[in-house]
């Protein structure tokens, strides 16, 4: 790696991706950070590039964070978007259910997302380990660790036509098909709701270089009242940048390791997991 | 503390509405404790509030719960205003003032109404190129484009479309006038068109103008197809020398000069040849539609006149702009045939009436004191827009034999 520029990486999971980083990319030429962006189809090969040094930095997705963890354990997650702290997912059941909470969905069929989603899988099967409940998992853009909400709404959707008794996603997904009419409004009830957990964030395997925190500092000083980036804050989803936290992702250390996702050393365990 | 009770209403069924109106008043870090009946409410707030620049605040032991979905029994849940707004809107400014077009429109603009405030950034708009009211825009465009929308008639019933009953050389006559007309109403819609996308919208009225003289054109090309085709035969010829001269029109591509050159010369020399069809049409369908088309025509005259009557006093330098345009053309069209015989010769077989000899006399000396007609109708105009006698009637000299 050069010292004077930055390579990142991040996941093609739409084509709004090559607007966003484009658009940073041309926001931080001016101001003496050149910055190349590299797009990987899945998150797996994102992090073994990021831990083998091939880039600088890679966003990634909570559960990219975890495995890059286990293999760098010196790995660093440096901003995150405002709007990646404290998310919750819920179980939802359709309104007329007789089920009232976890324990009463043992031995019934719940609809999950991709098998790489921590918020409509991983962490909501995690809050449910201690119950008996069959999986009907919604495989939508596997590699993609749940940035496509094809698989929640399909989940969703499954359930409002009574093929499952349950369906686990992500709160703003709740509101926003609920909202959007995908189900109706008042049709679906809430019966769990994780505690919250963190998201995205910016991750860097080892300590990060002079280049890499000034990249760093430049992203916490976007400011949503300057024109140029506010559009591609609005994009990406978030207000402000913010430091990066590592306390909002246990629940999804705990999921990983309880339904063997990844090993100890971020070796790829899961069961019939192809990105 | 301020408090807002949704009741019974959720985030999903238009509660946010509710929300941003309790939170707009309040300063940036100013809490609001909210309640409400949807049992989801305090999952959908978290998220409407994370997506929305503010903040949730944890409701007391529940941050590590993580089973029911509830707050206990009622209680207040707490929003924490951002300034996500103030952010959005801190660079925003006014497009100018809704009661009067600015001097000059800025590309940032884009198409926000006049007046608006405008939040920074956003696509500008491209090719809007005409954004200087000195140039495009005049006092009487919205009173104009008033009239126009007034006064736009349907081509199904503005006539009785009863199949004339002319002798064939008579009703060959029409035909040949109503094919030289369609394809001059063809020039005079594609003119107005090509520069409509280049006007800042935010000269409305001029645009709106401009919209109903491209409608206005449209219908005179239906109305003048469908009565050439009235009688079942196919339309007459179109010459050469015609469409190059219409040609020159579309090929001007400063506004200043196409308006007069289209609008001021050729479509006002089409109000004297739309009235001596009025008067000579040998059927009534003929000279219905003269009649009502000589009213559209006349305001597109006006629309002209007006703002390069206001264009000329502000710059009296732009009529040797102007001059040299005609003169450009005249030279362009030089070697070119003029007026069709053909369609000359029509004018005469329907101002004379009748094949007698002595009719012919007379519907020859009608078509030439349309000619000076049109030309006395030029020299009028020139003369409004400053140009003094001797250069009215020099100008109006090199104006095309086509007419238009």
């Amino acid at each position: 790696m050069t010292a004077d520029r930055i390579r990142l990486g991040a996941v093609a999971y739409d084509p709004k991706v090559v607007t966003i980083w484009d658009g940073f990319r041309r926001w931080l030429r001016p101001r003496d950070l050149p910055m190349d962006y590299v797009l990987y189809s899945h998150y797996e090969h994102q992090v073994e590039d990021l831990v083998a040094g091939r880039i600088d930095v890679a966003w990634n997705s909570p559960l990219a964070w975890v495995r890059t963890q286990r293999m760098a354990p010196g790995a660093e997650a440096l901003v995150m978007r405002d709007t990646d702290l404290d998310l919750t997912s819920v179980v939802v059941v359709r309104a007329d259910s007789e089920v009232r909470d976890v324990a009463d969905l043992a031995g019934r069929l719940v609809a999950v997302g991709a098998v790489d989603s921590p918020q409509a899988t991983l962490i909501p099967l995690g809050l449910m380990s201690d119950v008996a409940v069959r999986v009907r998992r919604f495989d939508v853009g596997v590699g993609l660790h749940g940035d496509h909400i094809g698989g929640e709404r399909d989940a969703l959707r499954a359930l409002a036509a009574g093929e499952v008794e349950a369906a686990c996603l992500i709160d703003a997904n709740h509101l926003a098909f609920t909202t959007q009419g995908v189900v109706a409004a008042g049709s679906t009830r809430i019966v769990a709701q994780t505690p919250p957990y963190d998201h995205c964030n910016m991750t860097a395997a080892g300590p990060p270089s002079p280049t890499v925190r000034r990249f760093c500092d430049l992203l916490l000083a976007m400011d949503y009242a300057d024109p140029q980036v506010r559009p591609l804050l609005d994009l990406e989803g978030l207000r402000q940048w913010v430091p990066g936290r590592i306390s909002g992702y246990a629940q999804l250390e705990r999921a990983v390791d309880r339904l063997g996702f990844y090993g100890p050393g971020g070796e790829v365990t899961a069961d019939g997991y192809q990105p | 503390m301020y408090r807002l009770d949704l009741g019974p209403l959720g985030l999903d069924r238009g509660g946010h509405i509710l929300l941003e109106r309790a939170l707009a008043p309040l300063p940036v870090g100013g809490h609001l404790a909210v309640t409400g009946r949807d049992p989801a409410l305090p999952v959908h707030l978290r998220a409407w509030a994370r997506r929305r620049g503010h903040r949730f605040v944890d409701p007391p032991g529940e941050a590590a719960g993580g089973s029911g979905p509830g707050h206990g029994g009622g209680e207040a849940l707490v929003v924490v205003r951002g300034d996500a707004d103030e952010r959005r809107w801190a660079g925003a400014r006014r497009a100018g003032e809704a009661g009067r077009p600015a001097s000059r429109a800025d590309p940032a603009w884009g198409l926000a109404a006049r007046g608006a405030l405008v939040e920074a950034g956003g696509p500008p708009l491209p090719g809007a190129d005409l954004d200087r009211r000195d140039v495009i825009w005049s006092e009487q465009a919205g009173r104009l484009y008033a009239q126009a929308a007034a006064n736009q008639w349907d081509p199904a019933t503005v006539v009785d479309w009863a199949r004339p009953d002319l002798p064939d050389d008579v009703e060959a006559a029409v035909v040949q006038t109503m094919t030289y007309l369609v394809e001059n109403e063809q020039a005079a819609l594609m003119v107005p068109a090509r520069f409509l996308g280049r006007i800042h919208p935010h000269f409305r009225e001029a645009v709106a103008f401009l919209a109903t003289q491209v409608a206005d054109e449209a219908r005179h090309v239906e109305v003048f197809t469908r009565r050439a085709g009235l009688s079942g035969g196919p339309p007459g010829v179109s010459g050469a020398g015609g469409r190059a001269s219409l040609q020159s029109l579309l090929d001007e591509p400063d506004w200043a000069n196409a308006s007069f050159l289209l609008s001021v010369l050729g479509e006002g020399s089409f109000l004297a040849l739309l009235s001596f069809l009025e008067r000579h049409g040998p059927d009534p369908v003929t000279s219905r539609l003269a009649r009502v088309v000589l009213a559209d025509e006349a305001r597109h005259v006006a629309f002209a006149m007006g703002h390069l009557s206001e264009h000329v006093t502000r710059r009296p330098s732009e009529r040797d702009r102007l001059r040299a345009a005609l003169e450009r053309r005249h030279d362009a069209l030089a070697t070119t045939a003029g007026l069709a015989p053909a369609v000359h010769d029509s004018l005469v077989v329907l101002a004379a009436g009748s094949w007698e000899p002595s009719a012919m006399a007379s519907g020859w000396d009608a078509v030439a004191a349309l000619q000076a007609e049109m030309d006395m109708g030029r020299r009028r105009r020139l003369v409004h827009l400053g140009f003094d006698d001797r250069q009215a009637a020099e100008l109006s000299e090199l104006h095309t034999r086509n007419f238009m």
